[in-house]
C-alpha cells in the first residue's frame, strides 16, 4: 500500500531522515521508536502530509501521497487533538458534519439524527457513553485521548496515525487503551503507524517495529546527517538479545 | 513567623484590608475640604459633601430649567448609545479581520502591514478628519471609537488566532473539513469567549475616546456635562460625573464577565485567558 523510496527530510542545513527505503502492507500496524529529535515524528508529518519531503518518494497506492491532510488518514497527537469548545457527542458527530455539509458545519434533520446515532454507537465502543454532554476539559487524560481515537475513526480512515498518543498517561490506564486500539484496529483493519517513546509498548502493540537512528556522524557537524530506519523488525518474533540491544541504544531518552 | 510572601489574609481581613485606603481617602478629602472652606466659604475646588448632595439631587432628579430634560440621564444615555454602538462595531471588525488575518496567511500578506500602520496612527491625530467627513453629529463620535479601538480588538484576535493550537486545525482536515468550515466551525466558536475579554480590555480605551469626542463637538453626554462645568469650576458637578462613569465602568466589565462565564463555560477552566 505504502511505498517509501530513498526519502529524506532536511530543514536548510539540517538533515533530520535520509535514505528511508520501506514498504508497507494495508493492516500492518508499526511502531516507531527512536532517541527524541530523531525524526521519527517528522516521518509521521510526511505521512500526514503537514510536511513534504525534500528528496525521494513517498507513496500510496503508486501515487505521492497527497501533500495536505485528508479524511483518509486519521490523527491522534498527545494532546490538543479534541475541540474544546464541544461536547463529547458533538466532538465526534462534528465528522460527520465537516464530511456532509458543505458550507457551514451544521447538520439537520435526518442527517443530523443518524450522525448522532452513528457517534453514540463509536462512544460506547470506546467506553464513554456516560460523558456524552460533557466537554473534554471535564474528562481525565486517558478519557480525551478515547474521545481522540474515536473522532479520528468515525469517517473510517485507511490509516491512522497516532503521535505518542499514550505519552501523558499513567501505566495502569495505558494497558487499558493498549486493549481498546488492537481492538480497533482488528474490527476497522486499519494500517497504523504509531510513534512512541516506550519501547516494550512498540513491541506489544506492533505487528512491525522500526528504529529510527543515526548511523554517520560528524563529529564537526553534528546535524549533517540525518536519522534512518535502523532496525525493521517484525514483532513476534523478536529475539531476547535484539530487544536488548535496542533497549540499552534508547535507554538514556527512556530514563528522563 | 512565616515569610511575608506567603502570608495570605483571611476573607474578612481582606475585605477590610481592600476598604481601608477608600476610606482614608474620602476622611483626608473631607478634612482638606474642611480646612479649605473654613478660610474661604465661596471656595469651588474642594466642596463639602453637602454641597455634592445637592448638585447631585440638581443634575440627577430635577429637570433642567431650560430643556425639561433630567441631565444625567439624558447624558448617560447617548454616551452610552455612543459607546454601545461604537465598540459593537469595533468588535464585528476586529473579530472578523482577526479571524481572517489570523487563520489564512495569503490575506494576512495583504492586510496585516496596512493594519499595524493603521494602529500606528494616534486616533486623536484624525479627529479632525472624522468631523470633517463624517460632520459634527453621532457618526464622527462612534467612528472615533472604531478607529481607536476596532485594530486594537482585530490585532488581540488575530494573535488570539494564531494560539489555538494548530493539531485542531489538522485534526479538522484529517475529519474533511474545508478551509470555511474549519474558520466557522473551529476558530470562530473558540475567539467568541476571547473576544469578551478583549472587548473588557478596549473598553477603557473606548471610554477615552468617547469623552474625548464628546468633549469637543456635542451637545450632550458625561463628557460634555464634565468640559461645560469646568467653565464655572463646579467640582461638585465633575466629580460626582466621574464617579459615576467609574461606576459604569465597572459594571459593565463585570456584566461581560459574567456573560462570558455563562455563555461559555468550556472556556473558564483553560485558565480564563
Amino acid at each position: 500500500m505504502i511505498q517509501i523510496n530513498n526519502l529524506w527530510k532536511r530543514y536548510g542545513d539540517t538533515s533530520v531522515l535520509e535514505r528511508i527505503n520501506a514498504e508497507v502492507k494495508e493492516g500492518e500496524f508499526i511502531t516507531l521508536v527512536g532517541t527524541s529529535g530523531c525524526g521519527k515524528s517528522t516521518f509521521l508529518k510526511l505521512l500526514l502530509g503537514t510536511e513534504q519531503q525534500s528528496q525521494g518518494e513517498l507513496l500510496l497506492d503508486g501515487k505521492p501521497i497527497p501533500a495536505e491532510p485528508d479524511r483518509h488518514r486519521g490523527i491522534v497527537f498527545q494532546q490538543y487533538s479534541v475541540f474544546p469548545h464541544l461536547s463529547v457527542l458533538k466532538n465526534v458527530m462534528a465528522a460527520r458534519a465537516f464530511a456532509e455539509g458543505r458550507i457551514s458545519a451544521l447538520l439537520l434533520g435526518r442527517r443530523r439524527r443518524e450522525a448522532r446515532a452513528e457517534a453514540e454507537a463509536l462512544l460506547e465502543s470506546v467506553g464513554l457513553s456516560h460523558v456524552l454532554e460533557s466537554y473534554p476539559h471535564q474528562l481525565s487524560g486517558g478519557m480525551r485521548q478515547r474521545l481522540a481515537i474515536a473522532q479520528a475513526l468515525v469517517l473510517k480512515p485507511r490509516i491512522l496515525l497516532l503521535d505518542e498518543p499514550f505519552g501523558a498517561l499513567d501505566p495502569g490506564i495505558r494497558g487499558d487503551m493498549h486493549e481498546l486500539i488492537l481492538n480497533l484496529w482488528h474490527q476497522q483493519q486499519l494500517t497504523v503507524f504509531m510513534v512512541t517513546h516506550d519501547l516494550k509498548e512498540g513491541f506489544y502493540l506492533g505487528t512491525r517495529l522500526w528504529v529510527f537512528d543515526k548511523i554517520r556522524h560528524d563529529p564537526q557537524a553534528p546535524q549533517a546527517f540525518g536519522a534512518t530506519i535502523t532496525y525493521d523488525i517484525p514483532v513476534g518474533r523478536t529475539e531476547r538479545k535484539i530487544y536488548e540491544e535496542i533497549d540499552n541504544q534508547l535507554r538514556p531518552v527512556a530514563a528522563v | 513567623m512565616k515569610r511575608l510572601i506567603n502570608l495570605q489574609p483571611a476573607p474578612p481581613l481582606r475585605f477590610i484590608l481592600g476598604l481601608l485606603p477608600l476610606v482614608l481617602l474620602v476622611l483626608l478629602y473631607v478634612w482638606a475640604s474642611d480646612a479649605r472652606l473654613a478660610a474661604n466659604p465661596v471656595d469651588k475646588l474642594l466642596p463639602s459633601l453637602g454641597q455634592f448632595a445637592d448638585a447631585i439631587k440638581l443634575m440627577a432628579w430635577e429637570p433642567d430649567k431650560r430643556s425639561g430634560d433630567i441631565l444625567l440621564w439624558v447624558d448617560t444615555l447617548s454616551s452610552l448609545q455612543r459607546l454601545a454602538i461604537g465598540i459593537a462595531l469595533s468588535a464585528l471588525f476586529g473579530l472578523m479581520l482577526g479571524l481572517v488575518t489570523g487563520a489564512l496567511p495569503l490575506v494576512n500578506a495583504g492586510f496585516s502591514p496596512l493594519l499595524t500602520l493603521i494602529s500606528l496612527i494616534p486616533p486623536m491625530a484624525i479627529l479632525p478628519i472624522l468631523f470633517i467627513v463624517f460632520g459634527l453629529g453621532e457618526l464622527s463620535k462612534v467612528a472615533l471609537i472604531l478607529v481607536g479601538v476596532g485594530p486594537i480588538i482585530a490585532r488581540d484576535m488575530q494573535r488570539q488566532t494564531r494560539e489555538i493550537p494548530f493539531e485542531q486545525l489538522v485534526k479538522a482536515q484529517t475529519l474533511g473539513a474545508n478551509s470555511l468550515q474549519i474558520l466557522t466551525g473551529v476558530l470562530l466558536p473558540q475567539l467568541l469567549p476571547r473576544l469578551i475579554g478583549s472587548i473588557r480590555l478596549a473598553l477603557g480605551t473606548g471610554w477615552l475616546f468617547l469623552i474625548a469626542a464628546e468633549a469637543i463637538a456635542s451637545t450632550d453626554g458625561l463628557g460634555y456635562r464634565i468640559f461645560l462645568v469646568r467653565r464655572y469650576m463646579a467640582m461638585d458637578i465633575i466629580l460626582p460625573y466621574v464617579a459615576w462613569i467609574a461606576l459604569l465602568a465597572l459594571i459593565i466589565d463585570q456584566g461581560l464577565m459574567r456573560l462570558n462565564r455563562r455563555l461559555f463555560p468550556w472556556y473558564q477552566s483553560e485558565g480564563g485567558r
